[in-house]
This record gives structure tokens, sequence and C-alpha cells, in this order.
């Protein structure tokens, strides 16, 4: 299939970016989106231009690096990161646009490629949980009731690809912030600093310059883990409890 | 201070939010009396002014419930505004290509515009009193609550007014009644969610419902 791309081009942090219109052809609908750039970086490479800057890593849809805006869809038409995005997803003919994830909080770096520190840094305001050190507890130590671990699963799903925020019309990075703090308030281990972690990490994320959240559901729709909205809602019942305390 | 964040701006929000659908409830069950007649329609006028004699003076609830309206209105809309504000300044760099749901340009320019004609309607009912029908003129018409409705809905544009405002009104309620839930943290499983969701469009539904009724009634003459 042969495509028109039209792909966000940005020499560095501080420099002006512009949409540049590439095309490419012979493209298989096997391919995975990233292959399809790899095919456009190889060419750009043969003519001696600079090859188009994006993040990936494990191209298995774990790791949570890649993410593209394609045509106005965080990681594009599919629920899937863009590197298990396949081009049978397009037609032949169609015009793409590839942006950059859009929002304050996460700064172009170059090209396609943001800086999610921001993401590290609620994570890491959300300070440490209390457990023993010493030899692993036996596993029935510490029951957890199947719902309740079922919850911390979903919630821990989350790769941290940052979709949510690109998706959000607030740039918000809600449901990002209640997967972390639900993953942990759903288990026994993090019950002790439950409420001070809350209020940490959502001051962290007001802090890094995100939108606040309207509940609309794009995050969730974009989520490709699926995350579900509700658990912006226990972050909001645990903010709440930690005002009352 | 958590109470500063936009969870906590989201919480006033939420509170404030929830007074009116209390509030809009009450409203158009005074509304529809207006099917029972003058007597009802003006006796239920005037039994807010009488409620909680001779404990409150005559009009007393009413204003405590006005305050409170006020007040709200205050919150939620600065919490409005100010996450308003924020979301702007969230992303300086748009998209080029968008595809993002319209709920939130419809709850915020909605809201604005629910804002305005409450204004309108505030000065039409309650703070001038002025009739725009220019047949039905004169402090009999002004005075008598019922006389006021029946002669303004009688008015295709002003009736026009309301029915946009009320649709306005639908798509505000239908997405913040459920948003109000989930801000408080009451939709923290699947079903509570879907539920949250179900109460938000039904809230949205009976509640518009119920203020259509009348105005469209008089339009159409079935109330004389």
């Amino acid at each position: 299939m042969n495509l028109t791309l039209k792909i966000w081009r940005q020499a560095g942090p501080r420099h002006q970016g512009e949409l540049v219109t590439y095309k490419v052809e012979d493209i298989s609908e096997d391919m995975s989106f990233l292959e399809m750039l790899d095919v456009l970086n190889e060419q750009l490479n043969a003519r001696g231009e600079e090859p188009i800057a994006f993040d990936s890593d494990c191209r298995e849809g774990i790791c949570g690096m890649c993410g593209l805006m394609i045509s106005g869809e965080a990681h594009g038409p599919e629920r899937t990161t863009t590197c298990q995005l396949h081009m049978r997803s397009f037609h032949d003919g169609e015009v793409i646009t590839i942006e950059p994830w859009r929002a304050n909080a996460f700064p172009v770096i170059k090209d396609l490629v943001v800086d999610r520190g921001a993401f590290d840094r609620i994570i890491q305001a959300g300070g440490y949980v209390s457990v023993n050190t010493g030899a692993a507890p036996d596993a029935h130590a510490t029951p957890v009731p199947k719902p309740h671990a079922d919850r911390a699963f979903v919630a821990a799903e989350c790769i941290g690809c940052g979709a949510c925020v690109a998706a959000c019309p607030n740039a918000s990075a809600m449901l990002f912030t209640g997967a972390k703090v639900t993953h942990l308030s759903e288990l026994p281990q993090g019950q002790p600093e439950r409420m001070a972690r809350v209020v940490s990490m959502v001051e962290q994320h007001d802090a890094e310059g995100f939108g606040g959240c309207t509940n609309v559901g794009a995050c969730s729709a974009a989520c490709p883990k699926g995350i579900p909205q509700d658990v912006i809602s226990t972050l909001n019942k645990d903010l709440r409890a930690a005002l009352r305390a | 201070m958590a109470r500063r964040t936009t969870v906590g701006l989201k919480l006033l929000m939420a509170v404030t939010g929830l007074l009116f659908v209390g509030y809009l409830l009450l409203h158009m069950y005074g509304n529809l009396r207006a099917l029972a007649g003058e007597e009802a329609f003006n006796g239920y006028a005037e039994h807010l002014r009488t409620f909680g004699e001779p404990m409150l003076p005559y009009g007393g609830l009413l204003w405590v419930v006005r305050i409170v309206l006020v007040l709200s209105l205050v919150g939620h809309a600065y919490s409005a505004f100010a996450l308003w504000s924020r979301a702007g300044s969230a992303r300086r760099t748009k998209y080029a290509a968008v595809k993002t749901a319209m709920r939130t340009a419809w709850m915020r320019w909605g809201g604005v515009f629910l804002l305005l004609f409450l204004v309108w309607h505030l000065l039409q009912f309650t703070v001038v009193k002025f009739s725009v029908n220019p047949d039905e003129q004169g402090a009999a018409v002004t005075q008598n609550p019922y006389e006021l409705v029946v002669a303004s809905f009688q008015v295709p544009w002003n009736t026009l007014i309301y029915v946009l405002a009320m649709v306005a009104l639908a798509f505000h309620l239908s997405h913040g009644a459920f948003s109000a839930q989930q801000t408080l943290g009451w939709t923290m499983t699947a079903s509570a969610y879907r539920r949250a969701k179900i109460i938000g469009h039904s809230l949205a539904a009976v509640i518009v419902g119920g203020f259509l009724i009348p105005p469209l009634a008089i339009l159409f003459g079935l109330i004389p």
C-alpha cells in the first residue's frame, strides 16, 4: 500500500516544529506501524536526511515506551499500543498525520519523542509502602479478597505510555494517577500510607501542569490496557477521605 | 494543601452541582403545579414564603434557599472557570488532527449559556418581573405569578429561548450528574459506574421533561 504521511519534525526542545509530508510506497499491511516508520527512516538515511526520532522498546505492547498521535487518535484507530498497530488498519492512499503527545507536562525532546519524566515524578511522590524485608513471606500470610486482587491487577496493567494524557481534552493525567493510586489502595500492603500517598501524588500531578479531569472518558477509550475510569473515582474517594482526616 | 488541588476544585463543583439538582427537582414540582390551575400555582408560590412560620419570618426559608443557591453558583462557576483556564494552559501546542470527545466543550459553553439564561430568567420572573407579551401588560399580570408565566410563554420567541436553555440543561445534567458521582468517589465498581451513568441520563430526562411541559402546554394553548 502507498501512503502519505504528515509527520511532526522538530529538531530539539527549543526549536520550532512543523508537519512535513513524506510518501511511502509498497508498505505491507502486515507491517506494524513502527516498522512502516523504520522503512521511511531507511529511505531518509539513504538520501542522507535526518531520520525521524520516535520512541520504542519492547515492540510487543508491554513496556509503554512507544506512543504516537495518529490522525488525532492516541496509538491510532485500534485499542492497542502503537507498536502493536498494524498497517491493515489503514487503507491504500490514506493520508496519516503523526504527532507527538501534546501536553505542557510532556515537552517534546525531538520530532515525535516526548519527555514523560512527569509520570516518574508522580510515582516518586507516591513514596514507599511499608513491607517487612527479609525472607519472602508465606503466600497466604496476608489474605487479599479476590475482588480486590482483581481490581488491583486491572489498575496495575497501566504501562505509563501517556495515551490518557494525550487523548484528554484537558491534558489531565488522572487516569494514570488514578491507576497507580488504586493499584495500592486495593491491597493490604498499600493501606498504611494510603492517605498521604494520594495527597502527594495529586499535588505532584497538579504541580507538573496537567489539567483537571472532566470525567468524559477519552482517557479510558484511548488506553491500550483498557484501564477503566472508575480508578479515578477511587483516587477521588481517597483524596476526600484524606481531606477529612 | 489537598483542598486547592484540581480534585479539591472538582469536589466543590460536584457538591454545588448536586445542590442545584435538588433545587431543580423542587422548582420543577412547583412549575408542574401550573397544570392544576392558577390557585394551585399561586398557592404554592405563597406557601414557599409562609413555610416555617411562625418559627421563621415571612419569606425566611425562601431567603435561606436563595443565599445557599447564590453561594453554590459562585462556587460552581469559580471552580469551572479555574479548571477551564487550567485545562487551556495544560496543552499550549494543539493537535493538527483532532478526534476528541465534545462533552467537555458542551459542559463549558453550555454552562456559560445556562448562566446567561439564568440572568434573563431571574430578571423576567423574580427580580424585575416584566411581561414580554404586548397583549398582557400591567400590574395585574406582573404581580400575579400564574398570569405572568402564562402571558410570557404565549410568546413563541420567549418559549424558544426557554427550550434552548432546557436542551443545554439536558446535556449539562446528563454528564454533570454522573460526573459529580464520579468525583465524589461513588463509582468504584463497574456496576456502580454504569448506575451513575444511568442516574445522570434519567435525571436529565426527568428534570428537562418536567420543565418543558408547562411552557409548551401554554404555548399550544392547553393552559388558557
